[in-house]
């Protein structure tokens, strides 16, 4: 063990030296790797950060939530048509759910429509209708900034009421002041009553609640969709993870009574759930991580080529050099250490410069794109260059180990 | 007590279909304190003795029996041992590591050696200053002159205290009075007990030696005590 320690400081002292006698060419061949290190540093980091936020996002819309539906969001096992024949929820369909169900700690209707928001001189295009009731709101996590959702005078009054994401409040009235002012969607006015506290969660786009708008159902049947062509989507809470089966399992038996379904009639309605939307995300994420990590890999492994083909150069040019350390009595091993460890050297620097790379970058990129770097990225960087630079230095050293002393002494 | 037992070594190179003897029967002693000079034309088998005998090869025929070591069979990481502890090696074109300093280049052999770090400078200073660089131990090959470079490659060779010191033509590349200087070193570290061979074809300087072999065609042709040894003078020689 002692043995050992001591060949591999001699060896790194030895290394070291190379690496300074050869300035220039260190810094060409460690480029490679630079770039390499750093690009898989930065890939793993920006999947990393898109992941937290697609988790983020989707735990603001409520991870314990599920959503009784014409269709069905994930997993079609169900052809498509099929639930494209099936009969549209109803405003009404949803009361009898609502007075039926005894398990959910909240539950409301939504019905969405694509619109135009003008205030004044100012319009935002496609906005994210949210027709619903006073429930909405218990159905989520959300939060306000300033004023309040509707109420239940006003929901089932159906008065022209509106609550804004922050997105949609701050591209209005970017200097503030939207409570109590009057917006116009598709010519008709509507008064602001409350503005949510941003979300963050840009990775849901129009499903993201900053980029949406809130008013009482009945407005969006009258103003924007023919009630009889929109199927209702039921948003339903369950009070925790473990209570959700239990309410998937009411809500199929309460709306296959509510439906007038037969025994042997299958359901015409489908039950989603968050879980189904992270599966998805987690695949799709898990993809992109694959993908991201081979095609950055290939960049580490044109790296590692190049630091191969430096060593091979390295050891013919230095034949004459290996004769000598053998000649004066450098077994096999020293001489393969030596060239070894060079290469690993060569290659955690070039690691390290590309980690301090990956690192800036990424706080650069953090200003459009949530990255997240952490102490994984460090270890990761670490480990896969010294990884790098063993692998692409071994056969150059062996090749170096395995002169002969006599031939190598005569080499000009 | 024979250091060195040579019997019947042959030594046969393949090139391409035909067999090349370098070496044909070759078989001689040395003891220890002893000067022996190993001469022959070029192409007479000397070098490839010089390299059996250095352990930098093992002979295809034959038994090298080394200290009562058995050395004509043994592996290349037995046979490096073997060269780091008892062979100091002095060639022709010095070979030293032109990007090391001298006190670096005299450390080499005691690093392979497992020697630490303290241990190693103390002992690479003491060989430096027995060759008369104690004042270029941080000057690289570059900027030393020639007789400087061969007195850091005996300071390399001794600082082992190895068994031979083995010199491969060590004036070959130095004029005529700085040769001189070499061998008068030479002259010394025989005269403190050490054995020496030296290679080389020129009559004049295997005359410093006490015993002269002469090789051709890969045979001894001639191994003779020299009647009129040259010994130089020491006046602060190792002073250059």
């Amino acid at each position: 063990m002692n043995n050992f320690l001591f060949e591999l400081k001699e060896g790194l002292a030895i290394s070291l030296r190379a690496i300074r006698a050869n300035k220039v060419r260190a810094v060409l061949t460690t480029l490679g790797i630079v770039i390499g290190i750093a690009s898989v540093v930065l890939m793993s980091t920006a999947v990393r950060g898109i992941d937290n936020a697609f988790q983020t996002g989707v735990a603001s819309l409520g991870s314990d939530n599920l959503y009784i539906d014409k269709w069905q969001w994930f997993n079609n096992d169900i052809p498509w048509w099929e639930m494209r024949n099936r009969r549209n929820l109803t405003l009404a369909d949803y009361k009898k759910y609502k007075d039926l169900a005894k398990l959910p700690i909240a539950s409301a209707p939504t019905v969405w429509s694509n619109q135009t928001v003008k205030y004044r001189e100012r319009s935002v295009e496609f906005i994210i209708l949210q027709g619903t009731n006073e429930d909405y709101i218990k159905t989520t996590n959300l939060s306000f900034s300033e004023g309040r959702f509707f109420n239940e005078i006003e929901s089932n009054g159906g008065r022209e009421v509106v609550v804004f994401g922050s997105e949609v409040a701050k591209k209005l009235f970017p200097r503030g002041g939207a409570l109590e002012q009057f917006v116009k969607i598709k010519g008709h006015k509507f008064k602001i009553v409350g503005v949510l506290s941003e979300q963050g969660s840009w990775v849901m786009g129009n499903f993201n609640p900053d980029n949406q708008a809130f008013l009482p159902i009945q407005n969006v049947f009258k103003y924007f969709q023919n009630e009889n062509l929109r199927s209702v989507t039921f948003n339903v809470r369950a009070e925790n993870s473990s209570m959700v089966e239990a309410v998937k399992e009411e809500a199929v038996g309460i709306m296959r009574r509510v439906r007038g379904l037969k025994y042997d009639e299958v359901n015409d309605f489908s039950i989603n759930q968050q879980e189904a939307l992270l599966k998805t995300i987690n695949q799709t994420i898990g993809v992109i991580q694959i993908a991201g990590l081979f095609i950055t890999g290939l960049s580490l492994f044109v790296g590692a080529i190049g630091i191969m083909n430096i060593m091979f150069v390295s050891v013919k040019e230095r034949t004459r050099e290996i004769g000598i350390r053998k000649a004066i009595g450098a077994k096999r091993r020293s001489i393969l250490g030596q060239f070894i460890s060079e290469s690993a050297i060569i290659c955690l620097i070039g690691g390290m410069i590309g980690l301090v790379i990956a690192i800036i970058l990424s706080l650069v990129i953090n200003q459009f794109l949530p990255t997240s770097v952490d102490a994984n990225a460090f270890i990761l960087a670490i480990v896969i260059s010294i990884l790098t630079g063993i692998l692409s230095g071994f056969a150059p050293a062996y090749t170096a180990a395995k002169l002969d002393p006599v031939e190598a002494l005569r080499y000009e | 007590m024979n250091i060195i037992n040579i019997e019947h070594v042959a030594k046969i190179y393949q090139v391409g279909s035909e067999e090349v003897h370098a070496l044909r029967d070759v078989s001689l002693k040395m003891d220890k304190n002893e000067y022996v000079a190993i001469m022959g034309p070029s192409g007479s088998g000397k070098s490839t003795l010089m390299n059996i005998l250095g352990c930098l090869d093992t002979p295809t025929k034959g038994l090298y029996d080394f200290k009562g070591t058995n050395v004509s069979q043994m592996n290349d990481n037995e046979l490096a041992a073997i060269r780091n502890k008892e062979i100091g090696f002095v060639f022709q074109t010095f070979n030293l590591l032109a990007r090391s300093d001298a006190l670096h280049n005299v450390e080499l052999p005691l690093i392979y050696a497992g020697v630490h770090s303290a241990e190693r400078k103390e002992k690479a200073r003491l060989a430096l200053d027995h060759v008369g660089l104690s004042d270029r131990m941080h000057h690289k090959p570059n900027e030393l002159s020639g007789g400087q470079k061969q007195r850091v490659a005996i300071a390399r060779a001794l600082v082992t205290s190895p068994a031979i010191i083995l010199a491969d033509e060590p004036t070959g590349n130095l004029d005529t009075k700085t040769g001189e200087d070499i061998m008068t070193l030479f002259n010394e570290i025989y005269e403190q007990g050490n054995t020496i061979i030296l290679v080389t074809h020129e009559e004049y300087i295997a005359e410093h030696a006490e015993r002269i072999i002469r090789i051709r065609d890969g045979m001894i042709e001639k191994d003779e005590r020299v009647t009129k040894r040259y010994v130089p003078k020491k006046n602060g020689s190792s002073k250059v």
